[in-house]
């Protein structure tokens, strides 16, 4: 049956998770500021806290599914801050990698590890085929050579994926993803780069010299080009179908952070939000407010639907690319009309919907920009190939 | 939990639903619409299909299926794909028997709701409505004053569906109580039905405007009795129906662009292959789907008998919104085109601002 309600155990899991955010907020403002430290992995009110995860050992049928509750959580904790955790948790995007597309053994050896994933470099971002970094096969090692920029997690990671190829002239199907762990010779971490929003989120410059890994580091162990076609490319990009909904939530828990605020300010202020009066003849300041929460409800439905299909086991892509694409303009909007709602208090940083403002217009970018995912949905719409749309 | 699972109920009522759109709603839209008209022909094939009996219970002569304001939702979207005018037309005698359902005494249900089950059309109304600028269900101006044990009606109500055909209305009106509801027989003095209305879009279908000149009516006319009606729930129920019916238009919209554009073509490619038309398309699947999961979140909030006042406003504004967004970039993909009478966009375009603005034309 069809149904919006969250369980007990739904709610035990997220109030849970809201009380940690509580505290990690009061800290969002001191790692904005100070962009060069980084939160700890553990506030010190964590030793008197329960972790909000161990209610997610008892789950039931009448539950919401994995992957809606990934989501969820993603939300939940950026309602916190986009980057400060009572306990840091951060598997990073290299680890969906390594079960997407590693081996057994891989997973096994490295499953443990934060992973940090590489793809982006100076001269390609929305095109990933045309990444020019290299792998050259040397006796029973790789050598990688070349530069990866914009590298969530990659100063503090154990190690990266790192997407290079093999043969450029196979184009998508000569891409492979190698595991480089920290320490490797010839893997340098150039520098952290400084942000819009985010800023306590670390994004590393990496410079591969003659970076020497051994031979089965190659994920997934298929060395040979495949003939033809994108080669394992489209598998790989698969990936991108359970991260979208995440970095949906990511985005979503901010800018429900922000209509909070709004509403309390507003509420303060004698205004109050009714949804029994016509919307010509309420005050401008509420019915802006319910256009944007509208806006967030669609979002926010968009990537339940995208992680709902997702623990049925069924396809999502274009779902997912909604999801991303419906969020990544949902919080913009939202943050911006907040901040036109409020006026000047909205600019303050005494205040921390200039933050929020900030953080969350990196969810149109990374993970695919919002034009890229209007691409991706519309191939699927008039069953284009990406020759006859680009 | 998080759920999208239809029922296989719903399903097959879903798909049986599309079935009469594409052989009947679809192929008759275009007629209907420049004759300002709907044959008694089209009324007869939508009421063979039950849709008001069926949730009527046994003991009042239904079918006795589960009164499901969420499987009528999807029954709306998917008749409104056809078309727009004519799902509204099919389901207008919900209007009144819903009404009666949800909020009836035992003697009104007993009263009228047999007249729904039996095998040729028959019609009530409901008169929400009122034609001035700004109008809010929340707070009508047509009154309804105590008098004796009885009420006196006052005012004006416009756009009723089917008002020329229909054996009562309830007429929503504000009493000393608040927001209140009356059953109220077409012949009763003091209520006028106009002429048909000229609208905008919608136009297949008739619509009247009341007028209420000291309507007297027992106290047993009023909805509920002694209780009353709960008028909020009558108005969310209008709010969701008219989402629907808009995701359904919108999703027509999409599907007639979408094979348009990969055939039509401009400086040697399909208008499709140009990005500034393939986005426009992709936004549109965008927003039809939130649409979509807007009107099922009001809807199930409506059938788990939760206030559904919030979540049903945000969908009417949103999908209002968005399927006047959609139809309008309809008109544009199809150029000069979509200007033309030929092609349908120019329906839905008209169709879309119309029901944006309605209130209780419809109900789930
Ligand atoms: C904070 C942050 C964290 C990041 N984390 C990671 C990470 O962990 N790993 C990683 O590999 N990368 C990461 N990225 C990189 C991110 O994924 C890219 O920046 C993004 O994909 C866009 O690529 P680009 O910056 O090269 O922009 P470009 O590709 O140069 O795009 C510029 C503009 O052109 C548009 N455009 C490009 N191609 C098309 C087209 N075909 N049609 C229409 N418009 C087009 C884009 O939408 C954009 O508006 C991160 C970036 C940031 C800022």
């Amino acid at each position: 049956m069809v149904n919006f309600e969250l369980s007990k155990n739904d709610k035990t899991v997220l109030d849970a998770l809201r009380s940690e955010s509580l505290i990690a907020r009061k800290y969002a403002r001191q790692y904005d500021e100070n962009e060069h430290e980084f939160p700890p992995d553990e506030l010190p009110e964590a030793k008197d806290h329960p972790n909000f995860m161990s209610h997610m050992a008892t789950r039931g049928a009448e539950d919401s599914g994995g992957s809606v509750m990934m989501t969820l959580i993603a939300m939940g904790s950026t309602w916190g801050d986009y980057s400060v955790r009572l306990r840091r948790r951060d598997s990073g995007l290299g680890n969906s990698a390594l079960k997407a597309a590693g081996t057994p053994e891989q997973i096994e050896k490295w499953g443990g590890l934060t992973l940090a994933m590489a793809i982006t470099e100076p001269g390609c971002g929305s095109d990933p085929s045309q990444v020019r970094t290299t792998a050259t096969l040397d006796g029973d090692n790789w050598v990688i050579n070349g530069e990866k920029i914009f590298v969530t997690t990659g100063c503090r990671a154990d190690g990266v994926v790192v997407w290079a190829t093999l043969d450029r002239s196979a184009g998508r199907a000569g891409i492979k993803s190698f595991l480089v762990e920290k320490g490797a010779p010839g893997f340098i971490v150039a520098h952290k780069e400084k942000k819009l929003g985010i800023r306590a989120d670390d994004t590393a410059a990496y410079v591969f010299e003659d970076c020497r890994i051994p031979r089965s580091n190659l994920l997934g162990g298929k060395e040979e080009i495949p003939k033809g076609g994108s080669g394992g490319f489209k598998g790989v990009m698969k990936t991108f179908n359970m991260t979208r909904p995440l970095v949906a939530g990511l985005g979503l828990g901010m800018a429900e952070a922000a209509l909070d605020f709004t509403r309390e300010e507003l509420s303060r202020a004698g205004i109050d939000i009714a949804y029994d009066v016509q919307g010509t003849t309420q005050s401008a300041a509420a019915a802006k407010f319910i256009e944007l929460e509208s806006a967030f409800e669609a979002a926010k439905l968009t990537m339940l639907r995208a992680s709902w299909l997702a623990d049925k086991g069924e396809t999502n892509n274009i779902e997912a690319s909604v999801s991303k694409a419906k969020a990544g303009g949902a919080v913009r909007d939202i943050t911006q009309g907040c901040i036109e709602i409020l006026g000047p208090m909205g600019i303050s940083r005494a205040h921390l919907l200039e933050k929020w403002f900030r953080d969350v217009r990196i969810t149109d970018i990374y993970e695919g920009t919002g034009e890229i995912q209007r691409m991706i949905i519309a191939r699927g719409l008039l069953d284009y190939t990406r020759k006859e749309l680009n | 939990m998080i759920s999208f699972e239809l029922s296989e109920e719903q399903t097959s009522v879903r798909e049986a639903m599309q079935g009469f759109a594409s052989d009947v709603l679809r192929p008759a839209a275009r007629e209907y619409d420049e004759a300002s008209a709907i044959p008694d022909l089209f009324f007869q094939q939508a009421w063979a299909l039950g849709l008001t009996a069926t949730q009527i219970p046994e003991s009042y002569g239904g079918y006795g299926a589960e009164r499901s304001p969420f499987t009528n939702a999807l029954v709306l979207e998917e008749l409104a794909y056809g078309d727009a005018a004519l799902a509204v037309a099919a389901m207008t005698p919900c209007l009144f028997a819903n009404a009666l359902l949800d909020h009836g005494t035992d003697e009104q249900k007993q009263a009228h709701l047999a007249a729904f089950c039996g095998d040729s059309f028959h019609t009530g109304s409901l008169a929400l409505s009122e034609p001035k600028p700004g109008f809010d269900p929340f707070a009508p101006s047509t009154t309804a004053e105590k008098k004796g044990s009885g009420y006196t009606l006052h005012g004006v109500k416009s756009f009723v569906p089917l008002a020329a055909s229909a054996a009562h209305f309830v007429v929503i009106a504000r009493s000393e109580d608040g927001l209140d509801a009356f059953i109220v027989p077409r012949d009763t003095p003091g209520l006028t039905v106009s002429e048909t209305e000229k609208n905008l879009g919608l136009k297949a279908l008739q619509t009247s405007e009341l007028r209420l000149d000291g309507v007297d009516l027992p106290a047993a006319q009023r909805l509920g009795g002694a209780k009353g009606a709960d008028v909020r729930r009558l108005i969310n129920q209008g709010r969701v129906a008219i989402s629907a019916v808009l995701t359904g238009l919108s999703r027509a919209v999409l599907d007639y662009c979408v094979p348009y554009s990969k055939e039509r073509v401009a400086f040697d490619e399909p208008i499709a292959q140009k990005q500034s038309i393939a986005f426009r398309l992709a936004e549109m699947h965008m927003e039809i789907e939130s649409s979509r999961w807007m009107t099922w979140k009001a809807a199930s909030d409506l059938e788990a008998g939760r206030d559904a006042t919030r979540s049903a406003t945000m969908a009417k504004r949103y999908v209002a919104e968005k399927s006047m967004w959609i139809s309008d970039n309809g008109v544009q993909v199809l150029g000069g085109h979509g200007f033309i009478r030929e092609h349908p966009v120019e329906l839905w375009y008209r169709n879309a601002r119309t029901l944006g603005v309605l209130e209780g034309t419809a109900t789930v």
